[in-house]
C-alpha cells in the first residue's frame, strides 16, 4: 500500500484516494514539432528498477495533480511536490542521495 | 412552485449508528483565489463565516463554509438561501477571478450519529477517524467505498456527509450496512 501527501491539502492519502498520472516531467512537443521529438513524448517512457518520478492526482480529494518521487523497487516514497514545476526539489535530491548515492533519472541527478 | 424533494425523503437506518437523509440543504461552489480579501468578504456576508483553514470547516449564523482544495470553497446553507447567495457573491466578486454556482439540487446530505458514528465511515473511507485525527470542525473529501464523497464532524460528535444525487441510493445503502447491529469492529 502506497501512502502519499497531497501538497496541496497535506492529507495523507492511500493509493485508492489517488490516481496514477504517468511519468512527471514530461515536455510537451505538440504541432510543428519534428516526427522523433513527438514520438519520444507520445510514447518513450522510463521504467527504472529504483528512483522514479511520477505525476498524481489526488482525484477522490482536493482534485490536484502532484508529484511524488519513490523507488519502485522498495516503495520508499522521498517526497511529493507541487506540479509547477520543472525539476524536483533539491531537498527531495538531496534525500534520494542519501539512499541512492549516485542516482540518476533522465537528466536528473 | 415546483414540489422540491431531496433525493431519499425521510430515509433511515437504526443500527449501532444513526444514518439519516437530511432532506434538501443549500450549496453553492465556490472558486477563487482563496486569499482574496474581496472573496473573503464575499464569504463573511453570503454566510456569516471566516475563512476555513485546510481540512476544516469555519461556521457563521447562516451555515458553514468547507475548505475543498486550494481555490475552492463549499457553501453549505439552508436551501432556500442558495440562489441569492449566487447572486450576492456575483455581484460582490466582479472583477475577480471567481466563479460561483448553485450545486443545491445535485447532492444528497446525510446525518451519521450515534456514539460509534466514527466507524461506519471509517469502514467505509480511507481516512484516520479517530478523536484526535479528526475532532469536530474537520472536513475531509475522499472515497466512500466505490464513489466521491465528503464529510465533516459537527461539535456534537456527528458527520454529515455529501455526495452526488445520482448515487444517493449506493451512498445510503453503504453507510447503513456499515451501521448494521452487530459489525462494530470496536477501535473507535
Ligand atoms: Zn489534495
Amino acid at each position: 500500500m502506497l501512502t502519499l501527501q497531497c501538497p496541496y491539502c497535506g492529507v495523507w492519502a492511500e493509493e485508492t484516494e489517488l490516481h496514477a498520472e504517468g511519468e512527471a516531467h514530461l515536455k510537451r512537443f505538440g504541432p510543428g514539432s519534428d516526427d522523433a521529438d513527438f514520438e519520444s513524448y507520445l510514447f518513450m517512457r522510463e521504467n527504472p528498477k529504483g528512483v522514479h518520478f511520477e505525476r498524481w492526482r489526488h482525484s477522490h480529494g482536493c482534485g490536484k495533480f502532484f508529484h511524488a518521487a519513490r523507488c519502485t523497487m522498495t516503495l520508499k516514497v522521498f517526497g511529493t511536490y507541487p506540479a509547477q514545476t520543472l525539476e524536483p526539489p533539491q531537498d527531495i535530491k538531496d534525500r534520494i542521495s542519501e539512499t541512492y548515492p549516485g542516482w540518476t533519472w533522465r537528466n536528473f541527478k | 412552485m415546483s414540489d422540491l424533494k431531496s433525493a431519499l425523503p425521510g430515509a433511515r437506518f437504526d443500527g449501532f449508528a444513526t444514518v439519516e437523509e437530511t432532506g434538501l440543504r443549500g450549496m453553492v461552489t465556490l472558486r477563487g483565489d482563496l486569499s482574496s480579501k474581496v472573496l473573503a468578504k464575499a464569504v463573511k456576508a453570503a454566510v456569516g463565516a471566516g475563512m476555513p483553514q485546510s481540512g476544516q470547516v469555519s461556521r457563521g449564523d447562516k451555515g458553514l463554509v468547507a475548505w475543498m482544495s486550494p481555490d475552492e470553497l463549499l457553501l453549505v446553507v439552508a436551501h432556500d438561501l442558495a440562489g441569492d447567495i449566487v447572486v450576492a457573491l456575483n455581484d460582490a466578486l466582479k472583477g475577480e477571478h471567481a466563479l460561483a454556482v448553485n450545486v443545491s439540487d445535485a447532492r444528497a446530505v446525510f446525518r451519521i450519529a450515534g456514539d460509534h458514528a466514527a466507524e461506519v465511515l471509517a469502514k467505509l473511507a480511507p481516512v484516520d477517524l479517530s478523536d484526535a485525527a479528526f475532532p469536530p470542525g474537520s472536513f475531509r473529501r475522499t472515497r466512500l467505498a466505490q464513489i466521491p464523497a465528503a464529510f465533516w464532524r459537527n461539535e456534537d460528535g456527528s458527520f454529515e456527509l455529501v455526495c452526488f444525487r445520482s448515487v444517493a441510493d449506493y451512498a445510503f445503502g453503504i453507510l447503513s450496512k456499515s451501521a448494521m447491529k452487530g459489525s462494530r469492529v470496536g477501535v473507535l
